[in-house]
């Protein structure tokens, strides 16, 4: 890397810290926060041209606040002149505290925080909030959130427009939620973060396994809302779940792409570095009260990345914690989590067993891993025949075509073929 | 001009007869092939798109009823062949679509040995050319 590069890159990165505070600290001044977006937008890539050639200037965060209430206001002056000509309506009274001032700034993530709720405000759709956080907090310029989606741009630009429109004609305020809601409201925003880690990580659809660039994106995201609520042990809770699962990345992919399962991966690869951070903060977290659901699946990720060897793995412990998490929540998936930890301690049968009570439930009716995992417990059994068809079944439901590569090729290796 | 390439499967085929029952080997050998084949369209600038689409076990048919709700249909079991996947290629001429169209279709199978898939080529519709 060139000492330009170099220079670049550490502006980029000051840059997509800087647009939430930005951002936040416009919203709150103007009000409007669809136009803030635009303004904020711009300042950002005058910052971006500027900077490289004149320096960074010596307060970049009121610089580009500058920048961005001017846009606004020349956009508000503009928009008012406009009307004043079309209606020849009388000279309103401005209606705003004085827009260009950063003096009353104060600097801290309150602006961030405040932002991060109404982004993920529940009234939005899942795809709405996940595109404008990225945007709004991320800082990510809408060409950058298409190609991470395999989206067409305008496609995303079109998606962003509405979610701000959204925002506006439901009335979201930018403000904290009260007390009695911020939890309710501080579960969307992890939802919205965890989605946005697992589209990167599990990439849902197409040819590709993963695209860590979304990965490490909701990492930073989830790692400065950390910062801003360190003591909320869910927050920990999610930020150790992606870093010890983010840490199993290289370990998870052959070399033609194809997928690795967690027992067959080689385990020196595994990043010990990200896995001991992860560690450290789930062991905290559950030192500091009662565990939630991303607490618990950050532990049991650790018990999975504390085995040397996939022999080694402390099952009980993970039956006991998935036997928590399951009396604690009703998501069909925890239960068939849960029965494969059931296998791996009690034995297959008992496994299947389970699985018989989740297919009479029909939540997971036609969804492949209920076929993959019934197909594995039978090949543990031993019954080959089995096994063979269920992971053919799951092959043929699985939209991710590494997921059905794999499992194509397992039903081939168990026919000895 | 553009062009989509589409590969057909045979519908009974793919846990029956087809790639679920073929060699290990032979499905990493297909899957290699695949995948090398998409490396090589986009390294030439010509890939424009492609998906692969799930099995034909969940596929519905949908009509809208009289009153525009949807009327789901389906699977469909009785129907040959499924839509597989598709590739959009932006090439200089039909004859390099074909040329591609003739690559894919003798992906490997079983044994290696080339299956000569139907390929359907279709040209892709653009704007009108500008006015001399």
């Amino acid at each position: 890397m060139t000492a330009r590069d170099g220079e670049a890159s550490r502006i980029g990165h000051l840059l997509r810290e800087l647009a939430p505070q930005v951002l936040g600290a416009v919203v709150r001044r103007f009000g409007d926060f669809a136009a803030a977006e635009d303004a904020v937008q711009e300042a950002l890539i005058a910052g971006a041209t500027q900077w490289p050639v004149e320096g960074l200037p010596d307060n970049p965060r009121g610089w580009l606040i500058h920048v961005a209430a001017r846009r606004m206001t020349d956009a508000l002056r503009s928009d008012i002149a406009r009307r004043e000509r079309e209606a020849a309506l009388v000279r309103q009274e401005w209606p705003f505290r004085d827009p260009t001032s950063v003096e009353h700034d104060t600097g801290d993530g309150d602006d961030t925080l405040t932002l991060l709720f109404m982004c993920c405000h529940p009234a939005l759709t899942p795809s709405s909030a996940i595109a404008l956080t990225l945007r709004a907090i991320g800082g990510l310029a809408t060409p950058e959130i298409a190609r991470a989606f395999l989206v067409p741009e305008a496609t995303m630009a079109k998606r962003i427009t509405r979610a701000k429109e959204s925002i506006r004609t439901s009335g979201i305020p930018f403000e904290m939620p009260c007390a009695a809601e911020r939890e309710a409201r501080l579960a969307s925003v992890l939802h919205v973060l965890y989605l946005v880690f697992n589209e990167g990580y599990a990439a849902s659809g197409g040819a590709v396994l993963q695209r860590t660039d979304l990965s490490s994106e909701a990492i930073r995201l989830t790692r400065a809302v950390h910062a801003l609520l360190p003591e909320d042990g869910e927050v920990a809770g999610l930020l150790a779940l992606m870093l010890l699962t983010d840490a199993r990345c290289p370990a998870r992919q052959g070399p033609d792409g194809e997928l690795i399962p967690l027992e067959a991966q080689d385990r020196t690869l595994w990043n010990r570095d990200t896995i001991a951070e992860g560690i450290a903060l789930v062991s905290a977290a559950l030192r500091k009260g009662p565990a939630g659901p991303y607490c618990l699946q950050a532990a049991i990720a650790a018990v999975h990345d504390e085995a040397a060897r996939a022999e080694d793995t402390d099952w009980p412990q993970i039956l006991a914690l998935y036997g928590v998490l399951k009396s604690r929540s009703d998501n069909p998936v925890i239960a068939l989590n849960h029965a494969v930890a059931t296998a791996m301690v009690e034995g297959p049968e008992a496994g299947l067993a389970l699985l018989d009570v989740l297919v009479s439930d029909g939540r997971l009716a036609g969804h492949h891993r209920l076929d993959a995992v019934r197909a594995h417990l039978l090949e543990r059994a031993g019954e080959r025949a089995g096994a063979i068809a269920h992971y053919l079944a799951a092959a043929g439901r699985t939209a991710s075509i590494p997921e059905r590569n794999y499992l194509t090729t397992q039903a081939a290796r168990l026919r000895g073929d | 001009m553009k062009y989509m390439l589409m590969m057909h499967a045979p519908k009974e085929g793919w846990t029956t007869a087809g790639i679920g029952t073929w060699p290990q080997k032979d499905i990493q050998a297909h899957i290699a092939f695949m995948m090398d084949f998409s490396r090589k369209l986009g390294e030439s600038g010509e890939l424009a798109g492609a998906e692969g689409l799930a099995g034909p076990e969940e596929a519905k048919s949908v009509r809208a009823r009289k009153d525009g709700t949807p009327d789901t249909d389906g699977p469909f079991a009785e129907s040959k062949e499924f839509l597989a996947g598709y590739w959009i290629v932006d090439v200089d001429s039909a004859e390099r679509a074909y040329e591609l169209a003739a690559t894919v279709s003798a992906a490997p199978g079983k044994g290696g040995a080339p299956l000569y898939m139907p390929i359907e080529v279709r040209q892709v519709m653009s704007a009108p050319c500008v006015d001399e």
